[in-house]
C-alpha cells in the first residue's frame, strides 16, 4: 500500500512537473538564478580565504641569535618554541646559511660584498623564522620570546633581538583587515543566502499558489493529506535538481571566463581550477541546497492549502 | 442514512444561514434541494462534506456525528462521498482517465481495479472514447460526466450534486439528469440542489424548499414552487 501511493506520487510529481511546463520553467530559472547565487558564495568563500592566507604567508618573526650563540642551544629553543599551540612552521637558518643568503642577495652589489670580505669571521648570526598559525598570534609569540623562556640552559641570553616590534603596527592592520574581511564577508554570505531563499519559496508558493483549486479538489474527493503533498515535494525537488544541474553546467564557462579575467587580481587561487578540483563537493552542495530548499518550500506552501 | 438534527448556522457577521433545519434522508432516495441563491442549500452540503461546522445541532451519517470526525477519518468518510459540483472542478493537468484514476488512488484502489474500473465508468456516462483528453479539450457537458464519472466510481453510498445542471444547455442538462437517475436506480442515494424547475418538476422525486435558511416545504412527489 505505501510502495503504491510512493510510487504514484513520484509519477504524479513527475508528470506535473512536465505539463505545468510553463512555470515548472520559470521555477527552474528562478532556482537558477539562487543556486547561482549559493555558488557564487562558495568561490567567494574560497578566493577570500585564500587572498587573506596568502597575505597571512608573508607575515613572520625573526628571532636573530648573538654571534656565539651554539647551534645545539638554538635548536634546542626551536624545539621548545615548535610545542607552543600558536607556531605553525619554525625554521633555523645556521650562520653559514645566512650569509649565502646575504652573498647571493647582494650578489651585484660590490662594496657590500668587499666590506664583507675584510671581516676575518661571519658576522651573521643564526636566526630563527617563525609562522604562527594567525597574525593576531604573534604578539603572545612576541611576548614570549622575550621572558625567561629563551635563556639557553647555561643561563645567558643568546637572543640578540626579535624584530616583531618593527613589524608590530603591519602586524596588527593586516589582523584588523582580515577580521573585518571576515566579517563582511560572512555578512554578505548571509545576506545572499537569505536572498535565494526567499526568492526560491516565493516562486515556489506562486506556482502552488496556481494549484489552489486542484488542492481543494483533490481534498474533497477524500484524497489524504500526504497524497496530495507528495507529487508537489516531488516537483519542488526536480525544479532544484533540474536549476542545480543547470547551474553546475553554467559555472563551467563563467569561472573559466572570471578565471582568466582574475587571475592576476586574486593572489593564490585561480577560480576556475579551485571549480574543477573541488567539482564533488560543490556538485553535493549545489545539488543537495536545490533539492532539499524545493522540498521545504513547497512542503510549506501547500501546507497552507491544506487547512 | 443521513439526520440534520436542529442544525443551526450563524455566521460571525451574524449574517444567518440555516435555521432549525431538521430532516433525513433515507438510503436510496433521491431528494432535491431547492431555492433562491442564499437560502442556504450550499451551508447544508458544506456540512454534509464536513467543511463547516453548525453553529447548532448535529449532522450525521449512518450513526456518526459528521463534524466529531478526526482528520484522516474525514478524509475516509469522503470517500464514500461523490460529489459534483456546477463549475465540475476536474484537475486540468490530468486526463479524462487520471481525473477518475485520481479519485481511486485517493481511496487506496490497486492498479489492476482502476485499470478495470475506469473505462467501465466513463463508458457508463458515454465518454469511453475522450479517455484520454484534458478537461480544456471537452465541451461542459462533457466535463459535468467525467465529473459524475469520478463521483460514483468508487461506488459511494451518496452523490452530492450542487447545481450540477447550472453551467449546461438543455440538452446537456437532460443528460446529466438522466445519468444521476440512472445511478439512483442502481441503488445510490442521490442529493441534488437546483435553479432549474424544468428539471425538478420532470424528476417526481421528493423536493425540500428552502427559504432564508429554513425548510419550507418538504414534498414526497414535489414540484418547484418557489
Amino acid at each position: 500500500m505505501y510502495w503504491i501511493s510512493f510510487k504514484r506520487i513520484i509519477k504524479s510529481g513527475f508528470f506535473s512537473f512536465w505539463r505545468n511546463g510553463f512555470v515548472s520553467l520559470s521555477s527552474v530559472f528562478v532556482m537558477v538564478i539562487a543556486l547561482g547565487v549559493l555558488g557564487s558564495i562558495i568561490f567567494l568563500g574560497a578566493l577570500l580565504n585564500s587572498s587573506l592566507g596568502a597575505l597571512q604567508e608573508k607575515v613572520d618573526v625573526n628571532v636573530y641569535f648573538v654571534n656565539n650563540a651554539e647551534e645545539p642551544e638554538i635548536l634546542s629553543l626551536k624545539t621548545k618554541i615548535e610545542t607552543l599551540p600558536e607556531v605553525g612552521f619554525v625554521s633555523y637558518i645556521s650562520r653559514e646559511k645566512a650569509l649565502e643568503d646575504f652573498k647571493t642577495r647582494h650578489e651585484n652589489d660590490a662594496t657590500t660584498l668587499q666590506a664583507l670580505d675584510e671581516l676575518d669571521e661571519n658576522p651573521l648570526g643564526a636566526v630563527l623564522n617563525i609562522r604562527a598559525k594567525k597574525p593576531s598570534q604573534y604578539e603572545d609569540l612576541a611576548n614570549f620570546l622575550k621572558g625567561d623562556n629563551i635563556l639557553s640552559p647555561t643561563g645567558k641570553n643568546i637572543v640578540e633581538k626579535v624584530n616583531y616590534n618593527q613589524n608590530k603596527v603591519a602586524i596588527d592592520r593586516l589582523t584588523s583587515l582580515m577580521a573585518s574581511a571576515q566579517k563582511i564577508g560572512l555578512g554578505i554570505m548571509i545576506v545572499l543566502i537569505l536572498m535565494a531563499l526567499l526568492i526560491t519559496f516565493n516562486t515556489i508558493r506562486l506556482a502552488i499558489y496556481i494549484a489552489r483549486e486542484e488542492i481543494s479538489v483533490m481534498k474533497l474527493v477524500g484524497a489524504s493529506s500526504t497524497y496530495i503533498r507528495g507529487p508537489f515535494i516531488v516537483g519542488g525537488m526536480l525544479y532544484g535538481l533540474i536549476a542545480g544541474i543547470i547551474t553546475l553546467v553554467l559555472f563551467y564557462p563563467v569561472t573559466a571566463w572570471l578565471g582568466k579575467e582574475t587571475a592576476n587580481f586574486f593572489i593564490g587561487i585561480n577560480i576556475f581550477d579551485y571549480y574543477i578540483s573541488n567539482f564533488g563537493q560543490i556538485f553535493l552542495i549545489i545539488i543537495v541546497s536545490g533539492v532539499v530548499i524545493g522540498a521545504i518550500s513547497s512542503f510549506l506552501a501547500v501546507r497552507r492549502y491544506l487547512h | 442514512m443521513i439526520y440534520f438534527d436542529n442544525v443551526s448556522k450563524i455566521y460571525t457577521d451574524n449574517s444567518i444561514a440555516l435555521q432549525n433545519v431538521t430532516f433525513s434522508i433515507e438510503p436510496k432516495e433521491f431528494v432535491s434541494l431547492v431555492g433562491h441563491s442564499g437560502a442556504g442549500k450550499t451551508t447544508l452540503l458544506k456540512m454534509l462534506l464536513a467543511e463547516e461546522k453548525p453553529s447548532e445541532g448535529a449532522v450525521f451519517f449512518e450513526s456518526n456525528n459528521i463534524q466529531k470526525l478526526r482528520k484522516d477519518q474525514i478524509n475516509k468518510f469522503r470517500r464514500n462521498i461523490g460529489v459534483v459540483f456546477q463549475d465540475f472542478r476536474l484537475l486540468p493537468n490530468k486526463t479524462v482517465y487520471e481525473n477518475i484514476a485520481f479519485a481511486m488512488e485517493a481511496s487506496g484502489k490497486t492498479d489492476s481495479e482502476i485499470e478495470g474500473d475506469v473505462p467501465h465508468v466513463l463508458d457508463l456516462v458515454d465518454l469511453g472514447h475522450k479517455i484520454w483528453s484534458f478537461p480544456h479539450e471537452l465541451s461542459g457537458g462533457e466535463k459535468q460526466r467525467v465529473a459524475i464519472a469520478r463521483a460514483i466510481v468508487n461506488q459511494p453510498d451518496i452523490i452530492i450534486a450542487d447545481e450540477p445542471t447550472g453551467n449546461l444547455d438543455p440538452i446537456n442538462t437532460y443528460d446529466i439528469i438522466q445519468i444521476l437517475k440512472k445511478v439512483n436506480d442502481l441503488g445510490t442515494t442521490v442529493l441534488l440542489t437546483t435553479h432549474n424547475k424544468g428539471v425538478i418538476d420532470s424528476l417526481g422525486k421528493r423536493v425540500i424548499t428552502m427559504v432564508d435558511g429554513k425548510i419550507v416545504r418538504d414534498d414526497k412527489e414535489g414540484r418547484y414552487i418557489l
